[in-house]
Parts: C-alpha cells; sequence; structure tokens
C-alpha cells in the first residue's frame, strides 16, 4: 500500500496524518509538495487539514490550483482512491471532485470536539471494512464544515448512496444537537458516484492511538488498505 | 537631512516636546546626551524611546526579578532569551514562555489576541522548536460590564483565529472575571515548543562581516510605538489608539514557521530573533548585544508595504510575522532558497560589525549611530520607591463570626457552580483546535492539559494559574500561592514540575503602592520556587495596567510545565466509576478569607488568603504524583476556587458521564467553610479499595494527612448531612453558567 500525503502552503494536519499512517499504522507514506507534478505509483492520495493559503478566500479555493492538483484529477479520474480530510473535503468540493460546498457552521463560529459518526455505506473502498450502522468517534474542529447541496444533488447523493457518514448522537440517531455545524442531513463525509473519492469533515488521524482517545480513525485508514491490497491503482 | 526614494525625509529637530512625547524622561535624555556625546537626531531619539521602554527595558523590575530562581539542573537556557528552555533527557528539550498582549487586547480584541498568539509562538520557534501546544490565561471585567461580552468574544475569537490557522493547538487555560479588570483586560499566551537538545538557536549576532538577513511580510506603518504603548496607563482617549494595534497573518506565520524550522535543520545560521515589540530596532540590537558586536543595517534594503516610509517609521514599525537572522557568510542565496520555496522574502539588509555600534544607513547615508551598549546593558535601570498600601491593613480585616451562613447550603453550591469564574469554559476551548498534532492526552478542563511527546513514553502537563483576589489582599501569600496551586495541578496528572514562566501584570510602577506590590509577589513567588524546586527559565512584565490612576489587582500568571515519565499512567480529575472510595489529600480549615464563595455570595473581597506550609504543599503534591505514577489513582483534583464542595461536583459533572457522590466528612467546622473554604494543599482523589492501604502507606510515607471521605455512585451529590442535589441538576448549572450570562 503505497499512500502520498499532499502538504498545501498552510496545511496542518499533514503532519498528523503522516506520523499516524507511518508510526501507528505501519505503513508507506510518501510526502508530497503542492508545487510538484504528481509522480510516482500510489494507491491513495491524502489531502489533509488546514488553513490551505490561510483560507482567506472560501476554503480550498486557492488550493485547487495547485500544481500538484492536475495530477491529482487524472489520478481520481482513472480510479485511484483520493481522501480528503477537513480542507482536503473543501478541496475536493472546489475542485469538482465531490458534489456540494462547505460553508460557515450554523453556529459561526469554530468548533472543536469530539462527535459520533454512523457508517451509511460500506460498498465504497473507505468504509469496506467497517459496517452498516457502525459508530465511530472522532473529533472535527473548523469553523466552516456545514455541507451544503442543492435538492437536486442530495437526491442523487442519496439514490447512488454516496453518504457514507452522518453526524449521530451515542445512540446512533442523526438528531440536530448530533449535528455539530448545521450539515444538510447530518452528512459528515460523501463519495464521488464512481466511489474512488472521498471526502470527510472529522479528523481520523487525530483517533489513531487509545492514549488520544479513539483508536476509530485507524478503522477507516485500515479500510483502505484493506481494499488497496484487492485493486489496482492506476499509474499517473 | 537626506533624501528617501520617494520624497524628501527632514529628520525634524528634537525639541524638549518631542522627547517628552517619546516617553522619555528628563534624567533619561541626559542619559542619551551622554551616550552619545551629543544630542540624538530624531531617529535615534526613536530608538532610544523603544529601547528604553518599560516593555523593552524591564527598567522598573530588574531589579526584583534578579531575585527569582533561575538556576536548575535541567534549565539549559534561562531568562533574557526568545524562550527559556529545559532538558527533558533522551537528547530532547521543551522551549516555553508567557507574554502579555494586553493593552492591544483592549483596543482591539480580536487583533490584539491574535497577534499576542502570533508573538508567542514567534519566540517558541527562534529557538528551534516546534510549538506543541498553546495556553492563555485570560482577565475580563465583570460578566455584566458592557464590554466584557464584546471583550471574551473578540479576543477568543482573535485566539482561535490565529491558533488554528497556524496549526498549533490551544489546550485551555484560564478565564477569570472581576470588575478590577473592567477598563484592563489581560491576556497573556503561552506556547510549549520541542526542540532537539542539540539543535537550540538563540538571538546573538556575531562574526564580523557575516549577513543580516530580513524574512516574512513586509514592513508597514502599523504598530509604530507599540511598545510605548504598552509602557503607558490608559486614559479615556488613549482607547483612540486603534492604529497602533498590528494585524495577524497566521498564514504568513505558518509559511515563516515551516521555513525557519526546515532552515534550523541546516548549518546556515549563527543566530535568530523575532522582531516583536520595538520591531527590527530591538531583535538587530538585542542580537548584537550578546555577541558583543556591531550592527549596520541599510534601511532602504528593507521590504516595505507602504511608500515614503521613514527611516524612523521602519526602525518603528511592529508588522507582524518578520525574524531577522544572522546567517553564515556565503550560505545567502542556499538561505534565500528555503525561504523562496515557502513564497516568503529573505533579503540581505546589513551586516555585524566590530565596532560595537549600532549604525542605520539610509541609501549609504549614516542616519543613526549608537553604541549597542547604550540601548541594551546600559539601559536605565530604577529602584523605585515601594511602600505598602494604606488600604492593605483594613481589607485584611475580615471577621468571619459576623458572616451569616446561608440557610440553602444547596442554593449557595448552585449559585456557586454557576459562577462565571467557576462555571464550565467549554464555550471557550471549543473554539480553540485543540486536537492538532495528535498529541492530545488531556485536552482543556482538566487541572493541567497533557500531551504526549511522539517517539518516547514520556508526555508534557502544561498549566497557566494565578489568584489576584489573594494578590491584591497579600501579594506576598498570593505570590506564594500562585506557583504552589500551579504546580499542584501538574501533581493532579501524575507531572513533576520542571520550569515556569511567568507574566506578571501590575499597574503603574510609577506607584510606590504598585511596587511594593510587585516586590512582595516576587518574594512569595521566589519562596515557593525555591520550597518546590521549580526554577524560572521565562517571563514577561506588563505593567502600566491601569485606567485614571486606578491599578488591576496584582496579578502574577504562572504557568508551568512538568515532565511525565510514563503518559499511559495519567489520570484525569473526573470520578470513574460507582464504588470507588474518595479520598481527600490534606486538610480543610476555616479559611474564608479572599475566596470565590466570599465574594459571589456576599460581594466582599476581604481577609486573609488561606494559609500555606510548602513543606506540607510539597508533600500533598509528591503524594498525589506518586500514587499516580504506582496507579494506585483512578482520579486527582485540586481543591482550589469554591473549595471541597465545587472540587466535588466538578469531579463528578467534568467527565462524560455524570456520577454522584455520596460524602460524609467529619470536621467541626462551620459548613459554609466546609463546603467552599480554599484551604491550600488539598487534593481529592477516587481509587478501588483494595488500593486503599497502598494509597495509605504512601501519605504516612510523605507525612500526608488523608482521610476517606465518601464514595462514588448514584444520582446525586450528596455532603452530609449540608448538601444533597442530583448531578444532572448541578451539571446543567455549570454547562450553562457562563454562556447563559453572554446571551
Amino acid at each position: 500500500m503505497r499512500w502520498g500525503v499532499i502538504t498545501f502552503p498552510g496545511s496542518c494536519d499533514d503532519h498528523d496524518v503522516i506520523d499516524c499512517l507511518k508510526t501507528d499504522l505501519g505503513q508507506k507514506v510518501k510526502v508530497l509538495w503542492h508545487k510538484d507534478e504528481l509522480a510516482g505509483n500510489f494507491d491513495c492520495i491524502v489531502l489533509p487539514g488546514g488553513f490551505s493559503y490561510g483560507d482567506y478566500l472560501r476554503c480550498g479555493a486557492m488550493a485547487r490550483f495547485s500544481p500538484i492538483m492536475r495530477g491529482v484529477m487524472k489520478f481520481a479520474q482513472s480510479g485511484g482512491l483520493v481522501l480528503g480530510v477537513c480542507n482536503g473535503f473543501q478541496i475536493l468540493c472546489e475542485s469538482g471532485l465531490l458534489p456540494g460546498a462547505l460553508v460557515r457552521n450554523t453556529g459561526l463560529r469554530f468548533i472543536c470536539q469530539p462527535v459520533h459518526l454512523r457508517v451509511e455505506e460500506t460498498d465504497a473502498p473507505f468504509t469496506s471494512n467497517l459496517k452498516k450502522g457502525q459508530l465511530l468517534r472522532m473529533p472535527v474542529k473548523h469553523g466552516e464544515g456545514c455541507y451544503y447541496a442543492d435538492a437536486k444533488t442530495l437526491e442523487s447523493l442519496r439514490k447512488n448512496r454516496q453518504i457514507l457518514l452522518r453526524y449521530v448522537d451515542a445512540k446512533g440517531k442523526p438528531t440536530a444537537t448530533a449535528n455539530p455545524n448545521g450539515s444538510v442531513e447530518n452528512i459528515a463525509g460523501i463519495c464521488n458516484q464512481a466511489r474512488n473519492v472521498f471526502g470527510l469533515m472529522p479528523h481520523p488521524e487525530d483517533a489513531c492511538s487509545a492514549l488520544l482517545g479513539s483508536e476509530d480513525g485507524a478503522k477507516l485508514f485500515m479500510s483502505i488498505a484493506a481494499a488497496c491490497a484487492v485493486r489496482v491503482s492506476p499509474h499517473v | 537631512m537626506f533624501e528617501a526614494a520617494s520624497h524628501q525625509f527632514i529628520q525634524p529637530a528634537v525639541t524638549p516636546e518631542l522627547v517628552a512625547a517619546h516617553g522619555l524622561s528628563t534624567d533619561e535624555y541626559e542619559k542619551i546626551i551622554k551616550a552619545l556625546g551629543r544630542e540624538p537626531n530624531y531617529t535615534e531619539l526613536g530608538v532610544f524611546s523603544v529601547m528604553w521602554s518599560e516593555h523593552c527595558s524591564y527598567k522598573s523590575s530588574r531589579y526584583y526579578l534578579k531575585n527569582l530562581p533561575t538556576e536548575g539542573r535541567h534549565v539549559l537556557q534561562g531568562p533574557g532569551e526568545n524562550a527559556g528552555v529545559v532538558d527533558i533527557g533522551g537528547g530532547l528539550a521543551v522551549a516555553f514562555k508567557m507574554e502579555s498582549h494586553n493593552h492591544p487586547s483592549f483596543i482591539e480584541p480580536y487583533q490584539g489576541a491574535a497577534t499576542g498568539v502570533g508573538g508567542i509562538l514567534r519566540d517558541i520557534f527562534t529557538m528551534g522548536a516546534r510549538p506543541l501546544a498553546s495556553l492563555d490565561s485570560l482577565r475580563f471585567g465583570a460578566i455584566d460590564h458592557p464590554r466584557t461580552r464584546y471583550l471574551l468574544s473578540g479576543v477568543v475569537a482573535g485566539i482561535g483565529g490565529y491558533g488554528n490557522c497556524i496549526g498549533v493547538p490551544t489546550l485551555g487555560g484560564e478565564c477569570y472575571f472581576d470588575e478590577c479588570y473592567n477598563a484592563n483586560i489581560l491576556v497573556n499566551a503561552f506556547t510549549l515548543g520541542l526542540v532537539k537538545k542539540n539543535r537550540i538557536f538563540t538571538g546573538i549576532a556575531r562574526g564580523t562581516g557575516n549577513p543580516v538577513i530580513y524574512v516574512g511580510s513586509k514592513t508597514g506603518r502599523d504598530g509604530i510605538h507599540g511598545a510605548t504603548m504598552a509602557s503607558e496607563s490608559f486614559s479615556e482617549e488613549k482607547e483612540q489608539r486603534r492604529p497602533t494595534v498590528q494585524v495577524g497573518d497566521p498564514f504568513t506565520e505558518k509559511l515563516l514557521l515551516e521555513a525557519c524550522l526546515e532552515l534550523m535543520e541546516k548549518d546556515f545560521i549563527i543566530g535568530i530573533q523575532d522582531m516583536g515589540a520595538a520591531g527590527l530596532t530591538s531583535s538587530s540590537t538585542e542580537m548584537a548585544g550578546r555577541g558583543g558586536a556591531g550592527i549596520e543595517l541599510e534601511l532602504s534594503a528593507v521590504p516595505l508595504r507602504e511608500k515614503g516610509m521613514t527611516p524612523y517609521e521602519i526602525l518603528l514599525s511592529e508588522s507582524q510575522e518578520r525574524m531577522l537572522l544572522v546567517g553564515r557568510r556565503g550560505t545567502e542565496s542556499e538561505i534565500k532558497k528555503i525561504f523562496e520555496k515557502w513564497d516568503l522574502d529573505a533579503v540581505v539588509i546589513g551586516e555585524v560589525t566590530d565596532d560595537q555600534q549600532f549604525r542605520a544607513l539610509w541609501q549609504k547615508h549614516e542616519v543613526a549611530r549608537i553604541p549597542i551598549r547604550a540601548l541594551t546593558k546600559d539601559a536605565p535601570a530604577y529602584q523605585r520607591p515601594a511602600t505598602r498600601p494604606v488600604y492593605q491593613e483594613q481589607v485584611q480585616q475580615f471577621d468571619l463570626a459576623k458572616l451569616k451562613e446561608p440557610g440553602d447550603l444547596n442554593a449557595a453550591l448552585k449559585q456557586l457552580l454557576g459562577a462565571p469564574n467557576i462555571a464550565s469554559k467549554e464555550w471557550i476551548y471549543r473554539q480553540y483546535d485543540h486536537y492538532v498534532r495528535a498529541n492530545t492526552v488531556i485536552a482543556p478542563g482538566a487541572d493541567a492539559a497533557v500531551i504526549r511527546i511522539k517517539g518516547t513514553h514520556k508526555g508534557l502537563a502544561l498549566t497557566v494559574d494565578g489568584n489576584s483576589r489573594y494578590c491584591y489582599l497579600d501579594p506576598y501569600v498570593g505570590g506564594v500561592l500562585a506557583v504552589a496551586e500551579a504546580a499542584r495541578n501538574l501533581a493532579c496528572v501524575g507531572a513533576r514540575p520542571i520550569g515556569l514562566t511567568d507574566c506578571l501584570n501590575f499597574g503603574s510602577p510609577e506607584n510606590p503602592e504598585v511596587m511594593w506590590q510587585f516586590a512582595q509577589v516576587i518574594q512569595g513567588m521566589r519562596s515557593a520556587c525555591l520550597a518546590l524546586n521549580v526554577p524560572v527559565v521565562s517571563g514577561n512584565v506588563s505593567f502600566y495596567n491601569e485606567t485614571d490612576s486606578v491599578p488591576i489587582y496584582p496579578t502574577p500568571t504562572i504557568g508551568m510545565v512538568g515532565l511525565i515519565e510514563k503518559i499511559d499512567r495519567v489520570v484525569t480529575p473526573w470520578f470513574k466509576a460507582s464504588g470507588d472510595i474518595v479520598v481527600l489529600l490534606g486538610r480543610t480549615r476555616e479559611e474564608l478569607g479572599g475566596s470565590e464563595y466570599l465574594k459571589w455570595l456576599h460581594g466582599v473581597t476581604r481577609g486573609t488568603p488561606p494559609w500555606i506550609d510548602l513543606k506540607m504543599e510539597s508533600a500533598v503534591q509528591r503524594c498525589c504524583t506518586e500514587a499516580i505514577e504506582q496507579e494506585v489513582l483512578c482520579s486527582a483534583h485540586d481543591v482550589s476556587d469554591g473549595g471541597m464542595a465545587v472540587a466535588l461536583a466538578e469531579c463528578c459533572i467534568g467527565g462524560e458521564k455524570p456520577l454522584g457522590v455520596r460524602i460524609e466528612s467529619r470536621e467541626m467546622i462551620r459548613g459554609d467553610a466546609l463546603l467552599f473554604s480554599e484551604s491550600q494543599s488539598r487534593i481529592i482523589v477516587s481509587l478501588k479499595e483494595e488500593n486503599l492501604d497502598k494509597l495509605r502507606e504512601i501519605a504516612a510515607r510523605h507525612n500526608v494527612p488523608m482521610q476517606a471521605i465518601g464514595t462514588v455512585g448514584g444520582p446525586r451529590f450528596i455532603f452530609e448531612p449540608l448538601v444533597q442535589v442530583s448531578v444532572e441538576e448541578l451539571k446543567g448549572i455549570w454547562s450553562t453558567g457562563l454562556t447563559s450570562r453572554l446571551k
């Protein structure tokens, strides 16, 4: 399994993803720089969280123009796995790899707290090792994590079963109080129609060790690793 | 007189009015003339005024600060550098410091607080350390003061806005409200970083001919005379000083942080310093001062944001996100390459000289020439008059017998738990990213925050603490208690203190009563540091926190760092399981003087702060740490503001699932004192019954009084025979105590 983690200017969680993949999960990781072209063999490219270009414009709006994103688009279109966490999710939406948008939290403030997530679908590589209805616990930390899509897009997300994760309460119910940012239908993570591009607001990389309070993030990463063991990744 | 590129710049004549406007006294001006052997020109006057400001020169505090113990076996760098550094073994060290940004935060809360965070972060990565955690100590006016909500929202958003964006976790801190801060809020920011012991960098200029390199943001007119502003008291019209507050750009600082740390892996630089207060002037002269060198700057090479800036403005600008470094000659292009990668300017603006002079040029014409010593070592230092305030005796008078005990102690506890100083601060720390860097073992809300050190079994515990009410009533005892409580916080998670940093926030040093408070607080801190064996490795003094001659309470804020040898053994303050035994380490006395109970329920700030025996304090702390290290305890929580009842309630409701408790205490003192007394050297712990003997053995060895006072379990908080309330209700009151008052 070959992971590539991109550092954009302003990426903050790149080190966290790299460390947890290497140290906690024993994975092979290549660190990628946003100014370079994407070159080499990868099974999964990760766009980490943070504040690319300071996010002074719309979150992720600048990073999509980074040179490396050309290769990432091509890799995704050829069926390669792409994972966007938080700011990475925002970049994937901005670049059109995922539908919808992430807007200001309804509470208007940055929020940082642990949340419960419910696995909604398991026929995407990212959740293939998990069970439908399984609960995961990991933190969210963002100012603009309110997922929004118009009715038509939502309809097609539902129809194609692209909603992979929802915010739920400790009992697994997608209630309003369990929704930290006002996301439509409590959506926490979605994939594209081809099911090879996945974006989520919560941070699995901060939940890969019992010492830090949860190992549920590792379950997501290991799901990806398991899926890659039996699939062929495109060469770019 | 000389020509600037785009306009004529004529140095204005130096008149007595101009000297006074620069905050320099007649004596100080005489001293300048003596140092130069002539009258200064306008630019030089500006340089002297910032370097001799209280903020940069510590002229009123140096005499007393000498009394603080700064040495210890593990101290690698004490006060005087950008940050203190302490060895934590295994080739690693931690750099940490705390700094105030009080005045700017009052004038413009978001940017004031944000740039405070930016400044302390630069102090840390300047040392070569990767910042791993920040904490903040905040003081606002009364919760119902009309400005408090605006200031609190702005400060918290500013701290979060900067820290979140740069990717350094903010692990909480403390926040208090008191009317003494109505017109002078306090924002003290603490950051800790991790550095390899053999890769520590300092702010030093050495080696004649080595290039002086400017990196980071361009220079603008923002913040000119910020250091001077921080060295004056507020009056009504000073609130108009918004333009002296700088604007933060955390994105640029993130690039600067990564670029500097990348550069520091190479062997290209001699020294590096952040351009903080007094900007280019202080960074260049302090670096030269430490290296015993001189420095020459060509100001026309400085990257500028605005046209037509004068040498005076360039030297005094406090634009953010800038660093000054001294490189090894011949490595300039390598250094530039690294900054180019991160899209940052890196420009050679001068060189190190051997004449011990600070020389500033504008297009090769000299505009300032001052001996470095005059700006650094020979800056004025005063032993200002100090007198005990006349009110001191009077405020200590307090007759507990005359205080009516509340009829309903259930109601009293509820009121106290909902008090803004005690209620949950989740509304604040929820706005801070406290997970980034994936090290957070104990998140905000506990006695101390805990992070792991990747690649080791060790951890670090961090806390900021201070009780200004105690310091007001008795500044010496207040100074002792501030240090003692910070260390106790660390003991409660199982850490041993390794060093402290402080922010000393006071009124005007020109007021003898304030100076007396300052001297007393320092003496108190000294006593506690010696008894608890904690060296002071860095710090900051903020005077002039007063408005219209009314000073704030003396407020020393202590930032303390503790080392944990086995990170998987730490405990949190919250009760874990029904059936666990609750034990009180230490002893409760009738000590309500200066307590939160007295203030919030009776509106009284009087009496003497609680008594402390530093030997007992040290013993209680060691007992707790040892019990945690031996895995005897399930939880440990310091008893402080609000006393035992509040501490016990927090143990019940602070965790994820509220748990009840039943307490039976045999102390024969009045009920409100038993519940709310703030007697020192007390820790509430919980443990499995089978471990009770082990704890007894440890306590006996340290000569610490311990008493099994109750059992965890049930839906109610019961303190026989005084209090009986449902924990769900207490949790509701505590959780909304702050937010309900901000609506």
